[in-house]
């Protein structure tokens, strides 16, 4: 029944598995979707997703599966095959199987549309059933839980309006970047440690000591569990990251507010880091630092997170000379540095804001991907990313 | 033995306006006897559901407040040996008698308790990862042993399970896929009318519009880093009352912005946006279809 939604909504990434669907099938054997494809669009969404952000997902694989049900006449073969289902139902009367018998499907559809139309010119909602009147052919009064009703209770709009306004857009974390979401995966970026000031009771030790001093109390103390984690960000400005200034300002936002770090620092470069960063996005040559000097000063596991769009003109990264600003002339390559960084440091990710599906397309993002792992910047991608900075070390970049 | 939950059909109460849909998700909980998991933004009125749904049941109401520090194990029983230790070095209370030192947490309490109840598991997200996992046993079982005392405790009614998150934390995959989920949406324009009625009973129409106009729009604006919520909105209410703005200065402005907007970047770019010549709606036809149905 339906197996094709299931499917669907593996292809549409939303993850559920047989524990999922055996239980909205167990609650579609108890009738809890009623008599309305609302409460079965919602019914299916609070068994089947676990998440907010696969609403979105769910809503487009619903419309896929059910799209027929809006009244268009090519209907899917699931909802003939659901109408067929009804004849099945126990819960009828021998007078309506006898009448579910005598018409086809073809006729069932026929009414079904024609309920359809009708209420779309009423505008009464639902109410009414398939078929005519009071004989409906799934049974009176809304208590057959395989009938279908269009529509719902006035004012409600109907599963397929809903699932086609797509409003759980926002909420998808494989396009969008939420401030708060992207806190939640830069909380990740944990390596809690023990060191310092001995300044918390250790209670399991406390009791031993206590034991052993035959009962008189013995405190013991410990130093507080921190955070160890050091996060150095380098970040490409200007030019082509420009359409880019809102998720970067909000990654940047989620970052600063992060205060669970050891320490943090940001440095800024244009295209591709040359033998200096700026100290901020104007990159004046004053504030600069040497990239040499913040390799010597910062040590191997500080995590760096470099974000750029990793797209520019192939000199500027494999020639020597290859700074297109004229006042940095310098003779180490871009990619050199690139090299460089990479080797200094134990971990170090590429932030991309750039779709995913066109990093392909110049030969500078393919370049760069082979140094390091890169990840687009949303929500889904900088959990990876924080995933990569801090989890076991895989072998594949 | 645990009664049939077919009788129990949840409708509302006269106080929560509850959707459709969330009376529907809570009736296929009780139905599918599994764990409601209530997610949504702060101040859609997550934690209050589950009270209302005892209540609208006629159920008693258990509730566990998770804190980042809570385990598991508390939720079903804590030792008290403190307790103990302390009255056996001042020989009070009956030391030899462990049971009378274990007490019962929230889970323990409904799993004990003659008649069904309602649990609230509140903010789940705040504890440890590792925290619904812990639970799992527990949730699909309803039974736990006191390993103390080797006392198995099984519920004499199977609890109706509402756990609310805040999404401070990812749960566990094995954790969701045993419960039946629901997102409260943000409340749409007639809700939120509804809720503003409550804190400011007698507010005068064309304010209420007005301020409901600036507070969507507000939240429309993508680049926004803190959306305002409900609670700022009726605080917003209050200000505006209080200090006897007129109408049509709501109209055109968005006055004491700093009760809406709680980030300083949010509020520079707005100043930013006025100061350009930025207009602000007056109009629910400005605000786009989602607003006018």
């Amino acid at each position: 029944m339906f197996l094709n939604l299931f499917y669907e909504l593996r292809d549409e990434g939303v993850p559920v598995g047989m524990q999922e669907w055996m239980m909205f099938l167990a609650a579609l054997e108890k009738g809890l979707h009623g008599s309305s494809l609302r409460r079965f669009y919602h019914l299916a969404r609070s068994c089947l997703v676990k998440s907010e952000t696969f609403f979105d997902g769910f809503d487009r694989a619903f419309l896929k599966v059910f799209e027929g049900v809006e009244g268009e006449l090519d209907i899917e073969p699931q909802l003939l095959e659901w109408l067929e289902d009804a004849k099945t139902f126990e819960g009828l009367s021998e007078e309506q199987r006898a009448m579910l018998e005598r018409l086809s499907s073809d006729e069932l559809l026929q009414k079904f549309l024609q309920t359809l139309a009708e209420q779309d010119e009423r505008h009464d909602g639902g109410g009414r059933w398939v078929g005519t009147g009071g004989h409906s052919p799934f049974g009176h009064s809304g208590e057959h839980p395989t009938g279908i009703r269009v529509g719902g209770k006035p004012r409600n709009r109907s599963a397929m309006k809903v699932a086609e306004e797509r409003r759980f857009r926002d909420y998808r974390t494989d396009e969008t970047l939420d401030i708060r979401q992207t806190r939640v995966a830069l909380r990740r970026l944990r390596h809690l440690t023990r060191s310092g000031a001995q300044s918390e009771l250790d209670l399991d030790e406390t009791v031993d000591e206590t034991c052993r001093n035959a009962g008189e109390i013995e405190l013991v103390f410990r130093p507080e569990r921190r955070n160890d984690v050091r996060l150095l960000l380098l970040m490409d400005v200007g030019g082509t990251m420009d359409p880019f200034y809102e998720p970067v300002s909000k990654l940047l936002t989620a970052l600063h507010a992060e205060r669970g770090l050891r320490a943090f620092e940001a440095w800024y470069f244009h295209n591709c880091p040359y033998e200096l960063l700026g100290r901020d996005a104007r990159l004046l040559r004053q504030d600069a630092i040497p990239t040499g000097d913040l390799l010597r000063r910062l040590t191997p596991n500080w995590k760096v997170l470099i974000v750029g769009d990793a797209a520019m003109h192939p000199a500027e990264l494999l020639e020597p000379f290859g700074n297109i600003d004229p006042r940095r002339m310098t003779e180490t390559r871009g990619i050199d540095w690139l090299h460089r960084i990479e080797a200094h440091f134990e971990r170090v990710v590429w932030l991309n804001p750039e779709l995913p599906e066109l990093w392909d397309d110049a030969e500078t993002v393919r370049l760069i991907r082979r140094i390091f792992p890169m990840f687009h910047l949303s929500t889904d991608g900088i959990e990876q990313a924080v995933k990569a900075l801090i989890g076991a070390r895989s072998t594949v970049h | 033995m645990i009664e049939s939950p077919e009788f129990l059909q949840f409708r509302g109460t006269e106080d929560y306006i509850a959707s459709a849909p969330l009376v529907d998700a809570v009736n296929a909980a009780i139905a599918l006897e599994r764990p409601l998991l209530i997610k949504g933004e702060p101040g859609t009125g997550k934690t209050l559901l589950a009270k209302h749904v005892a209540e609208g049941l006629g159920l008693e109401f258990e509730m566990w407040h998770v804190k980042s520090t809570s385990k598991a194990q508390e939720g079903l029983y804590i030792y008290d040996t403190v307790q103990r230790l302390n009255d056996a070095r001042f020989g009070d209370g009956n030391v030899a008698d462990i049971r009378s030192y274990i007490k019962l947490g929230p889970m323990g309490r409904s799993f004990s308790a003659d008649k069904r109840r309602v649990l609230l598991i509140d903010e789940i997200d705040k504890a440890d990862i590792e925290f619904p996992n812990d639970l799992l046993r527990e949730l699909d079982e309803m039974r736990f042993t006191v390993m103390e005392t080797s006392d198995e405790i099984v519920a004499q009614h199977r609890p109706l399970v509402i756990i609310t998150s805040n999404n401070e934390r990812e749960l566990p995959d094995a954790f969701l896929r045993r419960c039946v989920f629901h997102f409260i949406e943000f409340p749409g324009r007639k809700l939120m009318e509804q809720i503003v009625a409550v804190h400011h009973p007698h507010l005068d129409a064309k304010l209420l519009d007005q301020v409901l106009i600036k507070f969507y729009w507000l939240r429309e604006q993508s680049q926004m880093r803190k959306k305002p919520s409900t609670s700022e909105l009726i605080d917003w209410i209050s200000v505006l009352l209080r200090s006897g703005v007129s109408v049509e200065k709501i109209e055109a402005h968005i006055p004491f912005l700093g009760a809406l907007l709680k980030n300083e970047q949010d509020t520079e770019a707005l100043d930013q946006y006025h100061e350009r010549g930025g207009r602000y709606p007056s109009e629910w036809a400005e605000l786009g279809p989602r607003y006018n149905n």
